[in-house]
């Protein structure tokens, strides 16, 4: 496994960008071209974007994976010269320095970064279904990661909870290695790209579920049953082998929330047409902002991310000339 | 200096079952995010805590582990079972922190 990430940091940078996901990535790859020098932490470089099994709507590819869309993000933003490196930051802190504002950033890993400006491309992480047993059945019947964990379910009997997007792509993805797969959903239609409702609808092996909710789980050393608010075949309770969970994904908290920084109701930060916060010095871009008209998609993080690093520029070069 | 053993369905007698010291174990794929980010922080204890712990990773992808996986009953990955004198006497699933990790590890292997 590839993990070296052997750089030669410095303590101060014009701009940190936190997040290695397609925002933070395509972010570099712009701050690089403009000449602005730049450190990228990622907790997880590629973001969730990594775990999509298929990408068919990224205009340069006809169908390719979210490992290797990531991988080439990552390779194009390090051959530009972006240092990149994978630890996960606890903590932004605003200090006076003179006149200006400077930023401290410090990591899991005990390290320390100075930065003039910052970019938050911290983007979302999984909901979970919040049920009694949940954390019990993680990693025994419960995962929240087809592409990670389909393989374990080889001939078996699979259930996909959602119905957008992540968890069609999951469906389908689950129907080529299981031997049946339900997907529950708790509305009458699925949601997301027609392509991929209408291959579900013509696959065999997946049965579509709907107007059903899943309020129990049940299992001795691992999950065995699901319980449904609505009769299945004169059943509430469905045998199944694994329970995949795709019911969306929610931004991350820690940070915005140390930063008070203004968010929406749901708590995806506010953001102006360039990809400013409410708080001077600090950017946010991809799927933890407001400016994808609740879209969320690659190509969406990776715009964001450009118009961000572009505005960093100018305010730089504008502060410094 | 104690690094990470890659391990195979041939040497998981000896390196694990049969180890002096308790050993965990991490199942993981190449194409699992959580592994990958669990990587490095492997990397790091297995360092930390040499001489008390063995580290090794048993990739699920290679068709020669899968028995591996089967065997160790692995429905989600990144799986890291702790074995001491040929026993699991813990798991863990999915990312954690280090420091986290590491008291966990702590904590067991004190108590064991």
């Amino acid at each position: 496994m590839n993990t070296e990430f052997t750089e030669n940091l410095k303590d101060r940078y014009p701009l940190i960008i936190i997040g290695a996901g397609p925002a933070g990535l395509t972010a570099s790859i712009y701050a690089s071209r403009y000449k602005l020098e730049h450190l990228v932490i990622g907790e997880a470089i590629g973001g969730l974007a990594f775990e999509a099994h298929k990408i068919c709507n990224f205009p340069i590819e006809n169908e390719i994976s979210g490992r290797d869309i990531t991988k080439k993000m990552q390779e194009h933003a390090r051959s530009l010269g972006a240092n990149i490196i994978m630890d996960k930051v606890i903590g932004v802190q605003e200090k006076n320095e003179g006149e200006n504002k400077i930023f401290k950033i410090t990591t899991q890993s005990n390290k320390v970064f100075l930065a003039n400006t910052v970019l938050l491309a911290l983007g979302t992480e999984r909901r979970r279904l919040d049920l009694p047993g949940e954390n019990r059945f993680i990693g025994k019947g419960i995962s929240y990661c087809a592409t990670c964990d389909a393989m374990f379910y080889q001939n078996k009997t699979v259930a996909v909870v959602g119905g957008s997007n992540s968890a069609n792509t999951s469906s389908l993805y689950l129907a080529e290695i299981a031997k049946k797969v339900y997907q529950i959903y708790r509305r009458d239609k699925l949601r997301g790209e027609t392509s991929w409702i209408e291959q579900i609808l013509h696959n065999q092996k997946i049965k579509v579920i709907y107007n059903t909710n899943i309020i129990g789980l049940k299992g001795e050393e691992k999950l065995e049953k699901i319980v449904l608010d609505t009769p299945y075949q004169g059943m509430k309770e469905l045998a199944i082998d694994g329970l995949f969970v795709e019911i969306g994904s929610v931004p991350q908290k820690a940070l915005i929330k140390d930063l008070s920084l203004q968010t929406d109701e749901n708590g995806y930060i506010k953001v102006t047409s360039d990809q400013r916060t409410n708080r001077l010095g600090i950017w946010a871009a991809g799927d933890i902002t407001t400016n994808s008209n609740n879209f969320r998609q690659i190509i969406t993080a990776c715009s964001e991310g450009a118009i961000a690093a572009e505005s960093i520029f100018k305010f730089i070069k504008q502060h410094t000339s | 200096m104690s690094k990470v053993i890659e391990l195979t369905k041939q040497d998981f007698d000896k390196e694990v079952l049969k180890s002096d010291i308790p050993v965990l174990v991490d199942f993981w794929a190449p194409w699992c995010q959580p592994c990958i980010m669990m990587s490095p922080i492997l990397d790091v204890l297995s360092e930390e805590l040499s001489g008390k712990l063995k580290i090794c990773r048993v990739n699920t992808e290679l068709p020669e582990n899968r028995i591996l996986a089967y065997q160790y009953q692995i429905q989600s990955i990144p799986n890291m079972k702790l074995f001491k004198n040929g026993i699991i006497i813990k798991e863990f699933i999915g990312l954690r922190p280090k420091e986290i990790f590491k008291e966990e590890l702590e904590q067991v292997l004190n108590s064991s």
